[in-house]
């Protein structure tokens, strides 16, 4: 036998010998500002606040663990944690549908569809919270169209309580999940849908065994992104909430704003990060994130 | 044109003529806006028969296949299944077992769900699906995968998860649309012969979809040969490739000479082609016979070439004098282009056997080939 095995060297040399890969040098710009605009900022911010604290670490971990186990906090994080599942079900229960149709459909309705979804998308959080307010207020305009209509003597109250929170934030947060559906779906090749039809599965069985699994990893990217965007939320819990319907995020707004406690605000907007971190990690873990914005 | 019904093949093939038909299709016709996909397609499929539509990609045979699986709606016509209309047949209550193009095997499942998914979309009770999964799987040779996630699987081992998969509930019938393409040559070879000895065994009625001629012939008990949405010819595979009805025909099926000449004396027995350069040649009356411009269908693998100058008197035999302008080495075969006089060059295969050394270019040759092989065509090319 003339034939050997080709040693890896020649490999190796040429490899050395090419031009150095330098694309990671376009992201500088953007790391650049990532870490001037926030991490310095909350770097400073962390460590400002602590070294405010006068006392000795015990002391320091002593108030802390107190702060933590609060009944104020404590309550606040079963709210968040509470709103913010209800807010993943909702728009999950919403948005699988409307994924589904825009990646089944075609014509004016996806574009009609794709816009609703997407223009508030790209508007203030704030205008579209004042729109909900606009529509559920006490004289809003839902109030009126039933009043009006005989089916309510009184207005109903559709704000500043729990259920105005989770219309407002299932609004806000629908894009994110229908956007995050419509990519999963649409990774499925249609041609296992027409094998199972042709393999003598009906529509909903399809469903269930093909389509459904298939777009589970997109349920999953979709739930973890609306429920880590919804532990931090402000605005619209602060504006469309009742005074039972506290969100960690509001309680770091008090601590700074009016009783001027930065250590406990620091330590709250710590381990609010620390979970949203952790999140993002199982996040990261489950999505393949350059597939969702178009690659394959 | 719809030629009439072959004699049957020479494998154990069904008599299509007396027993009723597995499939049969009617007038079958696509549109896509102005353009006709399929144009008044009729075939008829006989229980236990291997039948194959041929032809080149964008000739509507998928599209016909798709219209018989129930996934694209005809414009006309009817497909019968034992004789009663499916039309309003939803296509996963028609029964077929299908094996498509790409596998389409399921991502999610192993190999055992993805072959007892047919089962358990029938509601089949846990044991027999088990006993039934376990068959198929021995019948594609997979025993040993069966817990084997199908992403993990090489397109060798999909294609036979799609295979076992479109036969574990006993279809009557079962389609199949390319589903051989993806496969490279030597394993294309293989599964073609799998399939269709599970096909003998099992009885199967098999309607096959295929671009590539080879795999038709080998597999199919008739081929239909389709191009713009109509059927040229039916028939066993020898027939189709023996005795095209027309130029299409015998070019899609491999390697063919036509030479053009002028039809002449077609009422005897013997008609005779003459050449512009005056040389006659001859081939048995056909049913393509007519006086005027027409065509003398031979393949190459029919001629002798001979170096020489010599023209033989044979009178059963046809003979024409050329140089050597190419040949190309194949492997197992020489490819031989010869100038003639007044005609375009002749192809002639040469098996590449021992002791046969290939002959210079411009060397005087002599072509040669029994009369009985050549079919005279109307027309021109």
């Amino acid at each position: 036998m003339t034939v050997t095995i080709a040693t890896p060297e020649p490999a190796v040399r040429a490899a050395s010998s090419a031009p150095r890969d330098r694309t990671f040098l376009l992201i500088l710009p953007a790391l650049a500002v990532l870490v001037c605009m926030f991490l310095v900022p909350l770097a400073l911010f962390f460590v400002r606040s602590f070294t405010e604290f006068d006392g000795t670490t015990a002391q320091f971990i002593d108030q802390g663990g107190d702060l933590l186990l609060s009944q104020a906090y404590l309550t606040a994080l079963g709210t968040t944690n509470w709103i913010s599942l209800i807010v993943t079900v909702v728009t999950l229960l919403i948005g699988y549908p409307i994924a589904y149709y825009l990646t089944t459909a075609t014509g004016v309705g996806v574009t009609i569809v794709v816009l609703s979804i997407v223009l508030p998308y790209f508007t203030s959080i704030i205008v579209r919270t004042f729109s909900w307010m606009v529509l559920l207020g006490e004289h809003g305009i839902v109030n009126n169209v039933l009043l009006s209509a005989g089916l309510i003597s009184a207005p109903l109250s559709l704000m500043y309580n729990r259920l105005g929170v989770l219309v407002g934030m299932s609004y806000v947060l629908l894009p994110y999940m229908v956007l995050t559906l419509y990519a999963a779906m649409r990774a499925i090749e249609p041609s296992l849908l027409r094998a199972a039809a042709g393999l003598g599965a009906s529509g909903f069985y399809t469903f269930r065994r093909v389509y459904f699994p298939l777009s589970l990893h997109g349920v999953l990217s979709g739930a973890l992104i609306v429920y880590i965007l919804s532990i931090g939320f402000f605005i619209t819990p602060a504006l469309m909430g009742g005074q039972h319907d506290i969100m960690i995020a509001m309680l770091i707004d008090r601590a700074l704003e009016v009783a001027v406690d930065w250590p406990s605000a620091a330590l709250m907007s710590l381990t609010l990060l620390v979970v949203t971190l952790t999140l993002y990690a199982v996040y990261y873990r489950v999505t393949d994130i350059r597939r969702l914005i178009g690659g394959r | 044109m719809v030629a009439e019904l072959a004699p049957p093949a020479p494998l154990a093939a069904p008599d299509t003529h007396q027993a009723r038909a597995a499939v049969e299709l009617r007038g079958l016709t696509k549109r896509y806006g102005e353009e006709t996909v399929v144009d008044a397609l009729a075939a008829s499929i006989a229980p236990g028969e291997f039948f194959s539509l041929l032809g080149p990609s964008g000739s509507g045979k998928t599209t016909t296949l798709m219209m018989v699986a129930g996934f694209v709606r005809p414009d006309g016509g009817t497909v019968l299944l034992d004789g009663k209309d499916i039309a309003a047949v939803a296509p996963h209550r028609r029964g077929f077992g299908m094996v498509f193009q790409n596998y389409a095997v399921f991502p999610h499942l192993n190999v055992f769900e993805n072959i007892a998914f047919p089962l358990r979309a029938r509601r089949w009770a846990k044991d027999a699906i088990g006993e039934r999964v376990r068959s198929a799987l021995d019948l594609v040779r997979l025993g040993r995968f069966a817990d084997r996630d199908a992403r993990q699987l090489s397109g060798g081992q999909q294609q036979r998860v799609a295979l076992a998969r479109a036969i574990v509930f006993h279809p009557p019938v079962v389609l199949m649309d390319e589903p051989l393409g993806a496969l490279d040559k030597n394993l294309r070879f293989e599964m073609q012969v799998e399939i269709k000895e599970i096909q003998q065994r099992l009885g199967m009625t098999v309607l096959y979809v295929t671009h590539d001629q080879e795999e038709a012939m080998s597999m199919s008990d008739r081929i239909a040969i389709m191009d713009h949405g109509r059927i040229h010819q039916v028939g066993s595979p020898g027939e189709v490739y023996e005795r095209p009805v027309n130029p299409f025909v015998c070019c899609f099926l491999g390697e063919a000479n036509l030479i053009e000449g002028t039809v002449t004396s077609e009422a005897s027995e013997v008609v005779r082609l003459c050449l512009p350069s005056g040389q006659e040649l001859r081939a048995p009356r056909s049913d393509g016979c007519r006086t005027g411009r027409g065509m003398l269908f031979i393949r190459p693998e029919r001629v002798e070439i001979a170096p020489g100058t010599a023209r033989s008197g044979d009178p059963k035999a046809n003979s024409l004098a050329g140089n050597v302008r190419r040949c190309s080495f194949l492997g197992n075969i020489l490819r031989y282009a010869v100038d003639v006089n007044g005609a375009a060059p002749i192809t002639v295969d040469l098996q590449n056997a021992a002791g046969v050394a290939p002959l210079p270019v411009g060397a005087p040759v002599v072509l040669r080939w029994p009369v009985a092989d050549s079919l005279i065509l109307a027309g021109e090319r």
